[in-house]
């Protein structure tokens, strides 16, 4: 990201005052049982993108990130209905509750206050210039008349801070939140929602159903699932497998790693796992010393960034080809397709990053939008392999095969470009 | 003739008398060879043989010639930061801001040269001037400005690490053209018994030649000088700046030629080199190289680097969680500065210290105190 979200020195020290007086309050409002998880959470720096709600930590379970009421929803979720046009499915959702918003209808351009988690890696990178040219067509539509943007670098207080400044001084119709973790941003998320205007939050969820309308993609649980079970298929019982995570503590990155685990330990697959930071070198370094240590069948990944250091591995020490799951970011799919190796690139929905705006649309227009807005969630294929990658040529590696803005300006320039 | 009657022995003595040996300068190539390996600097060779040894009964995939060369080829790019780390140690000084430059270097290998092919040789040029950019600005900062070199690079460090984040947005990007990447990927091919010999090794051995070379030169004695006694160094007329900023553009250098064989090994990342200067004074002090200067072999550091990579293969073979890999090496750093500081005495002159004892039966005028010739005059 060249262009990074630039603030001005203003904007940046009345952060900073606002910062100053909650300082002291803004820890006190987390006062439930699960914020033990908070604190876990809050340290998360470069973290990939996150899911759904949960991070209630469950006695019971084997795992403290596992939750089996979570697992089989989501289970179930991976081949539920999907309302809606199939062509748009940043507008689809499972049906369920909706939120009345008869009450927000007006007319005229509002103002949307978007409090972004980061854009620290690939995957938030690539849903930002989405969302940005979604704004783009909104604002020609005169549905939206700007959209002030705060980047909190993975920092929750200072995320906290942003809701606040937006709260008293953002002058804001509407408030979009990515969080940056659950437990931490809930009360950010509960003072915008005590303002009585709409509240969009979406990619990470708080435990606060206050929001007018909260957007996800299924969840990691699902992510799990369809990655353990594609390997479990293609392997043998007592073959192993290196899962390379990106790092501890992020319960979306947990709940994927934990519905994997359960799978395998079902199976019989010897998976040792590794936190790698997303860091190539240290992608490398466990993997060819895993391969001294002897065979390696399957690769297994949280998140694809850095899939490509991991082939390489194999590569550079002249064994075969792992099974293995990546990502739909475009780098994993080249070097899969170069290499032919038996793959699955597992799909954290990127289009997400459309729907927020959409959202606002609907609301304004008084049109209901679901109090939960699940977004379809399904991997890429070997053989939707091709299309995918011929629908992205000229895309860099960093970008996201599922990003849903074909149809948006500035596509696909906007894009490349980046 | 001399008057042996005190420590402080009168200097009127004629230098034809025997001028006692230095200690390594005695015996034959067996004892010195003994003699060398007693010291930190010899004995982490000997460290490296014995946790190779361990390795490869802990793990007999080890004894494959072709995993072993893969493994130096991988352990190459940090074994010659280590090495840019000796000349700055060894002169007195720290430089904190190694892993920025590699991560630095990193990045501008992706952006700069990318997908062209003709960019490689001007990408290069370019990476090596802005490695030497930093590495003067680090030394003369430290040298002129006088201000301690632990703030200077760590200031250096964190104004890289900025830049890259201001460039990347933290996330990883395009990796350059693979004809550049090959540089540290690749090796000389179908070799017979080790079927590859990387390039990362060859550019270690050919940078590990230069070093030693270098280290007998007057420019290799006089850094050490200045890392044991830089007042009199100075006074002898060596311009401590130039000596100290040559150390920080060397360091620079190496660890910009570890970025291209990281950047090759790996891809772009803006965290590829992350607390590399960290491993880097770890593997130098655990070659048993002086904090604070003075002393040390350029090849030790080297070997500290392998021998620190096989401590952490061997704990990862033998189940120890790669999680403890900080603590192991906050460990080395503390335990080695410990022993080495006071081992290093084994290799040097008899200290005068322990010359009054000897007196009352070792007074014979031919054979003045060990040490004496120095004087205090």
């Amino acid at each position: 990201m060249r262009t990074p979200i630039r603030r001005t020195f203003a904007s940046t020290s009345s952060a900073l005052l606002v910062l100053a007086v909650l300082a002291g309050c803004s820890t006190d409002d987390v006062d439930d049982p699960a914020d033990t998880t908070a604190t876990e959470t809050t340290t998360e720096t470069a973290t990939e993108e996150p899911t759904s709600e949960e991070s209630s930590p469950e006695s019971g379970s084997d795992s403290e990130w596992f939750v089996q009421a979570d697992y089989d929803e989501q289970d179930a979720q991976r081949s539920a209905t999907f309302e809606g046009d199939e062509s748009e499915p940043w507008l689809q959702y499972i049906d369920g509750e909706m939120t009345d918003t008869a009450k927000f209808a007006s007319e005229g351009a509002k103002k949307v206050c978007f409090a972004n988690a980061s854009v620290s890696n690939p995957w938030r990178q690539t849903g930002f210039i989405t969302m940005n040219q979604q704004l783009e067509a909104l604002q020609d539509k005169g549905v939206i008349s700007e959209m002030e943007v705060r980047d909190a670098q993975d920092d929750d207080n200072r995320q906290l801070a942003d809701i606040d400044y937006f709260i008293s001084e953002g002058n804001c119709d509407a408030f979009v939140i990515s969080p940056n973790s659950t437990a931490a941003l809930t009360p950010g998320v509960e003072r915008a929602c005590e303002t009585g205007k709409p509240v969009i939050v979406f990619d990470r969820g708080v435990e606060t159903d206050c929001a007018t309308t909260f957007i996800h993609p299924i969840g990691g649980y699902a992510w799990g699932i369809d990655t353990a079970e594609f390997l479990v298929d293609n392997l043998e019982e007592g073959d192993k497998v290196i899962a390379l995570r990106i790092l501890p503590g992020v319960d979306v990155l947990e709940t994927r790693w934990a519905a994997a685990q359960k799978i395998f330990e079902e199976n019989g697959i010897e998976a040792d796992d590794f936190f790698t930071g997303a860091d190539p070198t240290e992608i490398k370094s466990y993997i060819t010393d895993a391969l001294n240590q002897g065979e390696v069948h399957g690769v297994w990944m949280d998140a694809g960034d850095g899939a490509v250091a991991a082939i390489e591995a194999f590569e550079d020490a002249g064994v075969d080809y792992p099974v293995m799951t990546g990502e739909d970011e475009m780098s994993f799919l080249r070097k899969w397709e170069d290499t032919g190796l038996t793959g699955l690139a597992p799909v954290y929905s990127n289009f997400q990053w459309r729907t927020p705006l959409l959202a606002v649309e609907k609301i304004f227009a008084g049109e209901e939008v679901p109090k939960e807005w699940v977004l379809p969630q399904t991997p890429i294929t070997e053989d939707e392999r091709a299309d995918f990658l011929e629908a992205n040529d000229g895309m860099p590696d960093g970008h996201y095969a599922k990003f849903g803005g074909e149809d948006l300006p500035g596509f696909p320039e906007a894009w490349q470009d980046r | 003739m001399s008057t042996p009657t005190t420590g402080i022995t009168a200097i009127t003595t004629t230098e034809t008398a025997a001028r006692p040996e230095i200690p390594r300068h005695q015996g034959g190539f067996g004892a010195r060879f003994a003699a060398g390996m007693a010291t930190p600097g010899g004995a982490v060779f000997v460290l490296v043989a014995v946790l190779l040894v361990s390795i490869m009964i802990s793990n007999p995939n080890f004894t494959d010639p072709g995993a072993l060369i893969r493994f130096a080829g991988r352990t190459a790019p940090i074994a010659i930061a280590a090495m840019g780390q000796y000349y700055v140690i060894v002169s007195g000084e720290f430089d904190l801001s190694m892993g920025a430059v590699v991560a630095t270097q990193v990045v501008l290998a992706g952006n700069f040269i990318g997908d062209d092919q003709s960019r490689i040789v001007p990408g290069i040029a370019l990476m090596l001037a802005v490695g030497a950019l930093i590495g003067i600005v680090n030394g003369l900062v430290t040298t002129l400005l006088k201000v301690p070199s632990f703030i200077v690079t760590l200031g250096m460090m964190l104004a890289l690490s900025g830049l890259v984040r201001y460039i990347t947005g933290g996330a990883a990007s395009g990796n350059p053209v693979d004809d550049f990447r090959q540089i540290g990927r690749g090796g000389i091919e179908d070799v017979p018994v080790v079927d590859i010999i990387p390039y990362p090794l060859i550019i270690l051995v050919v940078l590990a030649a230069a070093s030693v070379w270098l280290m007998r030169r007057p420019f290799g004695r006089t850094l050490v000088a200045i890392g044991d006694n830089p007042e009199a160094t100075n006074y002898s007329g060596a311009p401590l700046w130039s000596y100290k900023t040559r150390a920080f553009v060397l360091s620079s250098l190496s660890a910009t030629v570890a970025g291209i064989l990281l950047v090759g090994y790996a891809g772009v990342h803006p965290s590829v080199g992350a607390g590399y200067e960290f491993t880097a004074i770890t593997a130098v002090v655990l070659g048993g190289v002086l904090l604070g200067g003075g002393r040390g072999w350029v090849l030790s550091a080297a070997a500290g680097a392998f021998a620190l990579e096989l401590l952490f293969t061997l704990l990862s073979s033998l189940g120890v969680p790669s999680t403890w890999r900080d603590t192991v090496q906050g460990l080395i750093i503390i335990v080695a500065v410990a022993v080495s500081a006071r081992a290093w005495q084994v290799g040097r002159r008899p200290r005068r210290t322990t010359a009054p004892t000897d007196l009352s039966s070792n007074s014979t005028p031919n054979q003045p105190t060990a040490g004496a010739t120095t004087g205090e005059h």
